[in-house]
């Protein structure tokens, strides 16, 4: 589908060079640590990061990078190379990339700089905890690991316990591998931020309610990367806020993020990173637009457990109960709330061979949205940073397959 | 069951030219004096249909080889010869198949998924599921009361439980792949195929024909294992009967009978089994006329 330039420069974002601005300075001043002395610890993407920025220490995130190096296209090459030193090519693609980047410094960036300690939250997947311990012996660092048991319905009283004790232990790690003392108010002050910035984030995910919509999933993968790295801090709040204002602006003139559209969509797991743009080509080309995703909404999708003025014990429900840590009943809410909000009318699933956690249950969860939506799907399968997993042909045909099935049940003749 | 059905059109793989109107079946939204004409191009054939007053007037058959934009025009321009027809009286074309975008010529592209269902629907309207095994890919379709599709499932990205893995069995069994099909109904204990990968499969083989087992056992054992996988996704996406199978594959007698027996339902087979989805692509041409 081609496009008049006036046409895509208007649905360019003015926040992008704004946040990449903000990336590149995060990045900058986690690789220049050792000079200005500063801690850093990796952390997972849906570790409890508030403590560490409340106590000065920089956290950098192997699957951030991950997604940088999937994006670069880079993911294949690492992979390979991880391959050599033995690791299987059926694991975690993130955990592969990470591994082998530690050993050749490669990839976008040149490689993370170097942790002084590791915090591994185990509420988005079983792998992590390998992972890091293999990082906590090549790195020879401390290594913390926040346990969050898995949630099928609720959240009891011996959870609530057990995870919020862990906090406390947690903040003495902190204050034992960092040499300093841990400041409550400030902890306050972070809570707020980190509070502020996943309205804000929530705000923003939500303006794709609008039809057309001002932003389709691939635009919110990438604004994402604020919301996981720097939560917590003013300059993702003041980001957001920026963010949601060009949201809304867009929303008032009419600028959808996909010209012509017509059917609006649903994405489930991570995204293909090395294949972003051509996924975002093909379904714009049949006037598709992917309105929400079960992906980046899970930076935000606890703030119904989280209060500012109790942070740390409301952040232990929080992190406990994230989408990837839940049974599969309560996903399958979760997606049916997604699909009545944004006026979803098919459903494209990403079965991502690196993500277990993310891509056991699809099945079922697709079946339910079919049965109670009466919406169709198609699941595209790969891994979300190694392209050597990819078929191309494979995937454009089930998505053109899709298509064509969607346009003809909204009553639209294709040919 | 097996075969086709009575007063519709049948035909070799190759080509079979019929004349216009003989076992035609009307169909809904015709357009009485159009030739449309349906190329539908896979991994490795490339298939033609040109159709017209809702009748098929005939079909053709290639081999792809290395270029699919020539092997599309090449099996379409054969197929008008044959028929005596011109390009320009037809009105329509629809291409479908992995090669679909290659044929710049055609009117519109399709996949193959609903021109198989379409296809399938044209030459049996009570069919709800059709099992597609091409020489890449199997899929799943299932339709709806009014032939649409509602769903499908492909087979993950590998070769197993495809056209191409049983060419690759062929050739380490030293047997035409025409012959696969009959040898294996006369095996009595058909050997066991474990893995789930081409490559490891053709190991198997070598290692069960280094141990002196019987081609015919071997060769049912590959069918067996071909259709495990094939069932296992027809059961997941829902199979319901009346099923038809289409595609390459389903000239293959000895993996039509396995995936009886494990879908434990009958499967219909056409002779235009191979030449479905371009029937298809040129019964859709028709209708969006």
């Amino acid at each position: 589908m081609t496009e008049s330039a006036a046409g895509r420069d208007k649905r360019k974002f003015a926040s992008a060079k704004k946040m990449r601005d903000i990336m590149t300075s995060y990045y900058i001043e986690a690789k220049s640590a050792k000079e200005t002395g500063k801690k850093v610890a990796w952390i997972t993407s849906g570790g409890p990061v508030e403590p560490l920025i409340a106590m000065d220490i920089i956290p950098v995130y192997p699957e951030n990078h991950g997604a940088m190096i999937g994006a670069s296209k880079m993911g294949g090459n690492l992979c390979e190379k991880a391959g050599e030193m033995g690791y299987s090519d059926d694991l975690c693609s993130y955990a592969r990339a990470d591994i082998a980047c530690s050993l050749v410094n490669g990839g976008p960036i040149g490689g993370l700089p170097a942790p002084d300690m590791l915090i591994c939250c185990n509420n988005i997947c079983g792998t992590v905890l390998k992972w890091y311990e293999i990082q906590a012996r090549y790195y020879k660092v401390p290594l913390f690991i926040f346990d969050t048991p898995f949630c099928h319905t609720g959240y009891g009283d011996e959870v609530k316990r057990y995870v919020r004790r862990q906090i406390d232990e947690y903040i003495a790690f902190l204050e034992e591998s960092s040499g300093k003392k841990f400041d409550h108010d400030r902890m306050m002050e972070v809570g707020k931020y980190s509070v502020e910035a996943q309205v804000l984030w929530q705000s923003v995910l939500d303006t794709a309610m609008t039809k057309p919509s001002p932003m389709t999933c691939f635009d919110a993968f990438f604004f994402l990367a604020l919301i996981v790295t720097l939560r917590g801090m003013e300059v993702t709040v003041d980001f957001y806020r920026g963010l949601l204002e060009e949201m809304r602006e867009r929303v008032k003139e009419g600028i959808g993020a996909v010209p012509r559209e017509r059917y609006r969509l649903l994405w489930d797991n991570l995204p293909i990173w090395y294949r972003i743009k051509w996924l975002s080509d093909i379904f714009t080309a049949h006037e598709a637009c992917l309105v929400a995703d079960t992906y980046t909404s899970a930076w935000c999708g606890q703030l119904k457990y989280m209060d500012e003025g109790r942070f740390l014990d409301s952040m232990a429900e929080g992190y406990t109960r994230v989408y990837l840590n839940i049974g599969v009943d309560e996903m399958i809410k979760s997606v049916l709330e997604m699909v009545d909000k944004y006026g979803v009318d098919g459903f494209v699933m990403h079965s991502n061979r690196s993500c277990k956690p993310y891509s056991l249950g699809q099945y079922d969860i697709r079946r339910a949205v079919q049965e109670k939506r009466g919406i169709p799907s198609v699941i595209i399968e790969s891994h979300m940073v190694d392209d050597r997993s990819f078929s191309e042909s494979q995937a454009e045909t089930r998505i053109d397959a899709f298509m064509e099935i969607l346009r003809e049940s909204k009553g639209k003749r294709g040919a | 069951m097996r075969g086709d059905i009575s007063g519709r059109r049948r035909e070799s793989p190759g080509c079979t030219v019929e004349k216009p109107g003989s076992g035609a079946t009307a169909i809904e939204e015709r357009d009485e004096e159009m030739y449309t004409a349906g190329i539908d191009v896979g991994s490795i054939t490339a298939k033609a249909a040109v159709f017209k007053d809702g009748a098929v007037l005939g079909t053709k058959v290639i081999f792809t080889g290395y270029s699919a934009g020539d092997a599309g025009r090449r099996v379409y321009e054969e197929l008008l010869g044959e028929l005596g027809l011109d390009a320009s009286s037809v009105s329509r074309i629809v291409s479908t198949g992995y090669g679909r975008n290659s044929v710049t010529f055609a009117s519109k592209a399709m996949t193959e998924i609903i021109c198989h269902g379409a296809g399938a629907h044209f030459l049996n309207p009570h069919v709800r599921s059709v099992i597609d095994v091409g020489g890449q890919d199997s899929k799943v379709i299932i339709l709806n009361g009014e032939g649409r599709v509602s769903d499908f499932a492909m087979n993950d990205k590998c070769a197993a439980g495809t056209g191409r893995f049983l060419e690759v069995m062929a050739r380490a069994l030293e047997v035409d792949l025409a012959d696969f099909g009959q040898l294996s109904l006369v095996s009595d204990e058909p050997s066991r195929i474990s893995s789930i990968c081409t490559v490891f499969a053709e190991s198997e083989v070598i290692s069960l024909i280094s141990k002196g087992e019987q081609r015919k056992n071997i060769i049912a054992g590959i069918h067996d294992a071909v259709a495990s996988r094939i069932a296992a996704l027809a059961k997941r996406t829902g199979i319901r009967p009346p099923v038809m199978m289409t595609g390459g594959v389903a000239r293959n007698i000895g993996v039509v009978k396995a995936l009886e027996r494990k879908l434990e339902l009958p499967i219909e087979v056409l002779e235009s089994a191979q030449t479905n989805g371009a029937i298809g692509a040129a019964v859709i041409a028709a209708r969006h006329g």
